[in-house]
């Protein structure tokens, strides 16, 4: 579960980026997390993944309370956090395998787990068959399938996409939504974050709307509410 | 571990990058440790040259006088006392003024018997020289002290300014490998950014870099050593032949040089690779 409460995030320049926000994502659920540049989005994301602290308030984060978490505790905090990026971040010099692998070994994994779960999510995302390719060699919509692959891989319970379908064509988009509904399906938390009106009105769930560093609108109609 | 090596053959150009620059560096410093080695030995025969002669009463015999030699070697500081006769002195004076008329009616009764005395550090010469005036049956000592104190400030140049070398050199060859580790670190970054996001603690994601550090430091100072053995070995055989360079003929063999070249240059292949990597690591954990 994600709980954020009366959270204000002020950065030294002076910027206010957070204006006490108040949100609760409940496990297993799927949210849309919309606003314009500048509105307050990327620090959300900071603050679940613990990049970041509150200036004040509280977040809680999977059983974690990152206002007052202990940095050598952070790591186990983020194995309940899978991000996907909008750039992917996916190592070139990897194989498609190993760059699923690589995060099963960061945290200390067995070679015998590792050769049991990638192959499964790999078969999950439909990347089963290009296993022993290279990011260079995917087309953008695997790419980002493969990043899905690799959030997923540690068995995270919540997924955090930040702008998932950015850099991919309409057609893709809409795939790899379709993925992260799958995924979310199965019981992983979902929080998407993105501007793209069109998706949201096609994939009908919860939308929690922000501008100018406080929520506008959260419901399922927060979209059309944020656009108004 | 196994992460650790395999980072190595990922990132092939700039593993082979930070290794030739450590081999590099460590052979500018220790070619010149080794330079500077050779050269105060050099400096250190020469003082020994510098010689105190200690004359003997003429009433004594020669048994008499050549007993005192065991008292001049219990002197503290005294190297090695050779006894020279009345009549082996008369022989070299005879060859120094040769064709010299005012010479020509000295006898061996004239001179005394004496010793020539080295020292094992010409800079306690005045001390020494005190000490062997107090013995009986010495009746006089010739001591060039300017020459003494030439040496020994020679000597003490040449420590300080290899000494001064060799730290620059140090700490630029530092800055330099610690810069390529960083380059290598950089190329990298994404790597450890992703690490620290699907929560790899901060000893996970060092271990694999500090392993690699470790080994392109052994893999550097091994190359570098056996480098620096061929180099002094062709060098030593180009000077000795040259009969121009007789000087230089006391440089050491390498064997004589090889265990604190071992232990400097992997000492110095260690500290470079894991304190290069620990620290460089440092800039890019912060995420």
């Amino acid at each position: 579960m994600i709980e954020f409460t009366d959270v204000v995030k002020s950065y030294s320049v002076g910027t206010q980026a957070l204006r006490g926000v108040s949100m609760q994502i409940e496990d297993g659920e799927f949210a849309f997390l919309v606003g314009p540049s500048g509105s307050g989005k990327s620090t959300i994301i900071k603050l679940i993944t613990g990049e970041l602290r509150p200036t004040s308030g509280t977040v809680h984060v999977n059983g974690y309370s990152l206002e007052r978490i202990r940095r050598r505790e952070i790591p186990y905090m983020r194995r309940t956090v899978g991000v996907v990026f909008q750039d992917f971040r996916l190592i070139e010099n990897k194989t498609v395998y190993e760059n699923a692998a690589f995060v099963m070994r960061a945290i200390g994994a067995k070679e015998q787990e590792i050769r049991e779960r990638v192959p499964y999510v790999l078969n999950l995302v439909g990347l089963e068959t290009k296993s022993r390719r290279h990011p260079g060699e995917l087309s953008g919509g695997e790419q980002q399938r493969l990043a899905i692959a690799r959030a997923l891989v540690n068995n995270p319970s919540t997924i955090i996409a930040d702008e998932p379908t950015g850099n991919l064509d309409p057609a893709r988009s809409l795939e790899i939504m379709s993925l992260l509904m799958e995924i979310n399906n199965l019981g992983t938390t979902m929080l998407v974050v993105t501007h793209e009106k069109e998706l949201v009105e096609r994939f009908p769930k919860r939308v929690i709307a922000i501008s100018d560093g406080k929520i506008v609108s959260d419901g399922m109609d927060g979209y059309s509410f944020y656009e108004n | 571990m196994k992460e650790g090596i395999r980072g190595i053959f990922l990132h092939g150009f700039m593993s082979f990058a930070a290794v030739c620059v450590t081999v590099a560096c460590l052979l500018i410093v220790g070619s010149f440790a080794a330079l500077s080695y050779n050269l105060s030995i050099m400096v250190n025969d020469l003082n020994k040259t510098n010689e105190v002669i200690v004359y003997i009463n003429s009433d004594l015999s020669q048994s008499e006088a050549q007993s005192i030699g065991t008292v001049i070697n219990l002197v503290d500081n005294v190297y090695q006392a050779k006894f020279v006769s009345r009549e082996e002195a008369l022989e070299g004076f005879v060859a120094d003024h040769e064709g010299d008329d005012a010479f020509a009616g000295v006898e061996a009764s004239d001179l005394r018997h004496r010793f020539v005395v080295t020292l094992e550090d010409n800079k306690m010469m005045e001390q020494t020289v005190e000490e062997l005036g107090k013995i009986e049956g010495v009746a006089n000592i010739t001591a060039s002290f300017e020459l003494a104190e030439g040496f020994t400030t020679l000597q003490n140049v040449l420590h300080i300014a290899s000494g001064a070398v060799i730290l620059i050199l140090l700490v630029v060859s530092l800055i330099i490998i610690s810069n390529t580790v960083k380059l290598a670190m950089y190329d990298r970054r994404e790597e450890i950014s992703i690490m620290k996001m699907v929560g790899a603690t901060n000893g996970f994601i060092r271990l694999p870099f500090v392993v690699e550090g470790f080994t392109l430091g052994m893999v550097a100072a091994g190359a570098a050593f056996g480098l620096e053995w061929l180099l002094y070995d062709w060098i030593l055989g180009k000077i000795q032949a040259l009969d121009t360079l007789q000087l230089f003929q006391s440089f050491v063999p390498f064997k004589q040089l090889l265990l604190p070249m071992i232990a400097t240059f992997f000492a110095a292949g260690l500290f470079v690779g894991i304190f290069g990597s620990w620290t460089s690591i440092r800039k890019f954990m912060d995420v």
